[in-house]
């Protein structure tokens, strides 16, 4: 039950949200409320994509400041070797450029599992862009749609409508 | 240079907005120019980058150098640079035809409508272009946003039928996006082609959360293209919207949104997943079936022309789902040639509802009597069209259904089959239901409560619409002939990509 509930507590949170959203969308009449189940949906999605980035004992996906060191010695032993081919080596060698994996074999080995995977919440940047602009262009219709109709519930709107076309 | 055409397909209307943007303010005479100088570009890259695909097969393009499964891929092949060419062709039309309709009706509105057109088109290729499925979520995003834009741009109720394709919209993408993060839960990874190899690979055909991923990527696209019980808020939106915007939009975001589902059911996850490992082909199809029929009976009901359309492509998403399903090759080739004959002939017959709504008027199909003796050359125009919906050979409306009954049969499907004819036949009644009322009702037959508003016909005067809306319709009339025409040329390559998909043809 533990195992069931608490462990997955996340994804338990993102599918309840996401039906508070789906029943908003749906069910409510009024455009605003709509809209506020449209943001509670894509915000369980964001809830659900951070979610599979996590690991345990993980930490944030920056190399740790001794290995980040650690490579830089041995990017600069290396450059007095290899008489410095560029200079771009300065900023910092990435861990997987050669130069790094090619050390003496004394550098610390970077374990993935250390880190969380950082793509999940890359992605949920350009999903949250996207939240943010679907929002502002259906407040931007809901606008004109208030501006002709005088109303935001839904059936009051359908009725004018109704009227107005004959 | 020539290794380049993928990206200049896109890279043609995606500045040609910007560009716009900067310029149109200043001199709002440069938009028209630069869009179609934009659209003619991109359809140059497209007819160049189909003609390299059939000379060398397939393109690989990493964007940025980043190879997969690290970058962003452009993979195209034969598939996809059919699609290209049908979207920047069809985009091209329908920007000739903006011209008119922009000044007609959103003159105050034109820059904005221009930079949201470009974009859609950016996005629609886009879609088509990419070989990434986070990448494909985002371009969908974008070409809903300027379709809500630019559907919300039109009439009084246009608004309404907008809010109801957001909120519709953004449960379909949202539903695609959770399927894509089951995707990548599995397999690590983002890129089509990667993550087919790692479903087969790493044996997990009988995982559930493919399983869970693949149908919630199928249910987002199809809320995407109002596959039918999802298709409730296409005909409002459709027929709501301005003309100009219509154009662009009916005959290619829901071909562009099969196109995905093809894509996502051959590429990602492989034929012989979908259609061997799931039980769904059948009911998939029988969904299909109930999809053309009720689309179908819909449109029969209409009085409006263009929420006729509307239904018709209700309709006719059902042909192409439905034979994308039925799980044979010759099936596929239907559903992907049928894809390049809709768009033709959707563009053509919005086309000519727009030229009869803003030049002579007529909205509703009752009021379209003397047509072909006040406007010829645009009743030619619709009758091809009409004749290709129908499907009357050698239009290209002919070949795709003759490709679809034959996969129905060899797939020994008869409902799709008897469904398929049935669809004809209602669409026989209602064009010529038009032909007949436009040509051989008098044109003095009273007006209805003066839903017409009259143009002073006097007697049999022609009055034909400015050359810039009546060539692009000639132009999608011929297109529609020459696609049949061709139609072997089409399937052989479509034949190419599907046996290189692993979708082998019927044993000879």
């Amino acid at each position: 039950m533990e195992e069931l509930l608490l462990a997955r507590l996340n994804y338990w949170t993102y599918i309840i949200l996401m039906m508070i959203g789906l029943y908003a969308m749906i069910g409510k009449r009024n455009l605003i409320k709509k809209l506020i189940g449209m943001s509670i949906f894509q915000s369980a999605i964001i809830l659900f994509f951070v979610s599979i980035g996590v690991k345990r004992d993980a930490t944030i996906p920056i190399l740790k400041h001794e290995i980040v060191h650690a490579y830089h010695e041995g990017a600069h032993t290396e450059k007095g070797s290899a008489e410095a081919k560029s200079t771009s080596s300065e900023l910092g060698p990435a861990p997987s450029e050669p130069a790094g994996r090619h050390g003496n074999g004394s550098l610390p080995a970077i374990d993935p599992q250390q880190y969380e995977n950082p793509l999940p919440h890359v992605l949920m940047l350009t999903a949250i862009v996207v939240g943010v602009s679907t929002l502002g262009v259906a407040l931007a219709i809901v606008q004109s749609i208030y501006r002709e109709c005088g109303s935001l519930e839904e059936d009051i709107i359908l009725r004018r409508m109704e009227l107005r076309d004959d | 240079m020539i290794e380049q055409f993928p990206i200049f397909v896109l890279m043609f209307p995606l500045f040609g907005a910007i560009l716009v943007t900067l310029l149109g303010f200043w001199k709002q005479r440069l938009a028209f120019p630069i869009t179609l100088i934009a659209l003619g570009g991109s359809l140059f890259a497209s007819v160049e980058t189909l003609r390299a695909t059939v000379e060398a097969g397939d393109i690989v393009y990493y964007l940025g150098g980043w190879p997969r499964p690290f970058g962003i891929e452009f993979h195209i092949d034969q598939l996809n640079a059919i699609v290209l060419l049908v979207i920047s062709t069809s985009a091209f039309l329908a920007g000739v035809y903006s011209k008119r309709t922009a000044e007609l009706e959103t003159p105050e509105k034109t820059i904005p409508f221009y930079i949201l057109y470009l974009l859609m088109v950016t996005a629609l290729l886009g879609i088509t272009l990419t070989g990434d499925a986070f990448n494909l979520y985002v371009l969908v995003e974008v070409s809903s946003l300027t379709g809500y834009a630019l559907i919300a741009m039109g009439s009084r109720r246009a608004a309404f039928a907008a809010f109801r394709y957001v909120i519709m919209g953004t449960i379909g993408a949202s539903f695609y996006l959770l399927g894509v993060g089951y995707l990548y839960i599995k397999t690590g990874s983002l890129n089509m082609i990667d993550i087919r190899e790692v479903i087969h690979g790493a044996d997990l055909v009988q995982s559930p959360s493919i399983q869970v991923a693949f149908i919630f990527i199928m249910i987002g696209l199809w809320i995407k293209m109002a596959f039918f019980p999802l298709h409730a808020w296409l005909p409002n939106a459709y027929s709501f919207a301005p003309i100009g915007s219509a154009c662009l939009i009916a005959p290619l975001v829901t071909k562009v949104t099969v196109y995905i589902m093809i894509r996502i059911m051959i590429t990602v996850f492989g034929a012989d997943y979908v259609f061997g490992s799931l039980p769904w082909s059948e009911i998939v199809s029988w969904l299909a079936v109930i999809a053309i029929i009720a689309g179908s009976i819909m449109a029969l009901a209409q009085t409006d022309l263009r929420r006729m359309l509307g239904f018709l492509i209700v309709a006719e998403v059902g042909y192409m789902v439905g034979g994308a399903w039925l799980a044979n090759q010759t099936g596929l080739i239907g559903s992907i040639f049928h894809i390049v004959s809709d768009a033709f002939m959707t563009l053509c017959l919005f086309l000519f509802a727009g030229i009869v709504f803003l030049h002579a008027g007529v909205r509703r199909i009752r009021d379209m009597q003397g047509l072909f003796h006040t406007m010829p050359v645009t009743m030619f125009g619709f009758t091809v069209g009409a004749l290709a919906m129908i499907g009357v050979p050698p239009t290209c409306g002919f070949f795709s259904k003759w490709y679809l009954i034959n996969g129905g049969i060899e797939a020994g499907h008869w409902g799709f089959v008897i469904a398929l004819l049935v669809s004809s036949l209602i669409n026989a009644i209602l064009f010529f239901r038009i032909i007949e009322i436009a040509y051989f009702e008098p044109i003095d037959a009273p007006d209805h409560d003066g839903h017409r508003k009259t143009h002073g016909h006097s007697g049999t005067k022609i009055s034909e619409a400015p050359m810039s809306m009546l060539l692009p319709l000639c132009v999608a009339a011929l297109s529609l002939v020459l696609i049949g025409l061709f139609n072997h040329e089409i399937v052989v390559l479509i034949k190419d990509f599907l046996v290189s998909a692993g979708m082998p043809g019927p044993p000879s």
